[in-house]
């Protein structure tokens, strides 16, 4: 048997699976995944289903797309209406709603010029190639992100561009689950915390978080028997009152994280305030750009600001995002709002809860 | 975009590499990582630039989790 079957071995996942019930004996485990990708690999895995009732699953705000403020996206789609502007972005904001109902697919369709890119980096070729315009790159994304499109403004920097520019939207995660942490209706008892952002962050930043609140975290890899001994390590912990941060994804995440990203991260951005979507301003919570990168700041650069604009209407998007509300109990989920159809931002990307309960949840429910 | 899988490096030049998985060549960054890889070794992939190198042992344990359906779009 390869390493890799090993990973999703039935006995195995059997035996890690009852450990779990043992460990649980007159407990309750209300453990928050902050990744996506975890999200979809719980259902998609059949791990969600296997669960004893009093380990209960709360999704969190770990989807970039969904997480992205309506003030954010009102910002570039009045960028996106400049004639000498071309933003390029990562697909998963094209269909994303914004206030008015307008979306870049929208406005590309209206004849706005928008370039869907795969890599940050790609950007800078479309910059290259329509000198007279404005490039702008709009920067979602958590800590895995942020220093991929840091390295490319340091680039852009080095070459000289001089029309290029980013939109800095990013997101922090630790700064995010103390603001949830610090809200008494949340309860959460455990943190599944997110591979890929480890990596670049290490596990230093979690810290302080478990030691403040109790709460015992894992970072977690995607494989069935990743998912399910990230949430026997959080109940045992919980069940012998040390909670602590462990890493237990060390195939991928050192406990260092990765430094040399870091330091590309944090030559071009400083840490500032963000705006969350339904959670709203965490400090700290975000990156904005250092005074020797300015001029690469769309915001400065090219006089955008972000304009308070009402939410959504009808939308729970921060209550989910927030754990408070499964995506399901939304009054719109599966009827005005749908993948096909989305309303709010966590049905459009293939991360986002509600997209991923549309998915996974319905198809197991009677009758299908 | 959230996606980061291990791909195998085919070929490397300065700060540019072309790595490969089950048929799909992508060119990517290496500007990220410290532990650059060597040709044959498989790196961690995130929006174009590789963030972690892994041997090829700790490469296997994680790659077919997109060889079952993630979409190679997304990547
Ligand atoms: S189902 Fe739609 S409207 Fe309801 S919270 Fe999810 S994205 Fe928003």
């Amino acid at each position: 048997m390869s390493s890799f079957d090993s990973l999703r071995d039935p006995d195995k996942c059997k035996a890690v699976l009852k450990l779990i019930e043992e460990a649980m004996q007159g407990q309750t485990l209300r453990f928050m995944e902050v990744c996506g990708t975890h999200t979809v690999a719980l259902f998609r895995s059949g791990v969600h289903s296997l669960l004893p009732k009093s380990v209960v699953h709360l999704t969190g705000p770990g989807c970039p797309v969904c997480v992205t403020h309506d003030s954010e996206v009102a910002a570039y789609l009045e960028l996106a209406k400049r004639d000498d502007v071309i933003i390029a972005t990562f697909g998963d904001l094209m269909r994303v709603p914004g206030p008015g109902g307008g979306s870049l697919k929208k406005a590309q369709a209206e004849g706005a010029r928008i370039e869907v890119v795969y890599s940050p980096f790609d950007a800078l070729a479309v910059a290259k190639n329509n000198p007279g315009d404005k490039i702008v790159f709009l920067g979602i994304g958590f800590e895995t992100t942020a220093p991929t499109v840091a390295a490319t403004v340091r680039l852009a920097k080095e070459q000289g561009l001089s029309n290029f520019f980013v939109m800095p939207f990013h997101k922090l995660v630790p700064p995010a689950l103390d603001a949830l942490l610090s809200d008494p209706a949340m309860a959460i008892e455990g943190f599944m915390l997110p591979g890929h952002v480890s990596a670049i962050i290490g596990l230093e930043p979690y810290r302080p978080l478990a030691e403040k609140y109790g709460i015992p975290a894992v970072v977690a890899g995607f494989e069935p028997l990743d998912l399910l001994q990230a949430i026997l390590l959080m109940a045992e912990m919980k069940r012998q009152g040390k909670p602590r941060v462990i890493n237990n994804y060390k195939r991928v995440v050192a406990d260092e994280g990765n430094p040399k990203a870091r330091a590309i991260l944090y030559e071009v951005y400083k840490p500032g305030d963000a705006l969350w979507r339904g959670i709203g301003t965490i400090p700290g919570s975000g990156l904005v750009m250092s005074d020797a990168y300015k001029p690469f700041d769309a915001f400065d650069a090219l006089g955008v600001e972000l304009k308070e604009c009402k939410p959504l209407p009808g939308c729970r998007c921060g209550e989910v995002l927030k754990g408070i509300m499964p995506p399901n109990q939304c009054p719109l989920f599966a009827k005005a709002c749908t993948p096909a159809t989305p309303i709010g931002p966590c049905m459009v990307s293939t991360e986002g809860s509600c997209a991923a309960y549309h998915k996974y949840q319905l198809d197991l429910s009677p009758g299908k | 975009m959230c996606l980061a899988v291990p791909m195998e490096v085919k070929h490397i030049d300065g700060d540019v590499a072309d790595v490969e998985i089950g048929g799909v060549r992508k060119q990517i960054r290496l500007d990220l990582i410290a532990d650059r890889p060597q040709v044959g070794e498989y790196v961690i992939i995130h929006a174009g630039f590789a963030i972690r190198t892994l041997n090829k042992e700790e490469a296997m344990e994680t790659i077919k989790i997109f060889q079952e359906g993630w979409n190679l779009e997304l990547i």
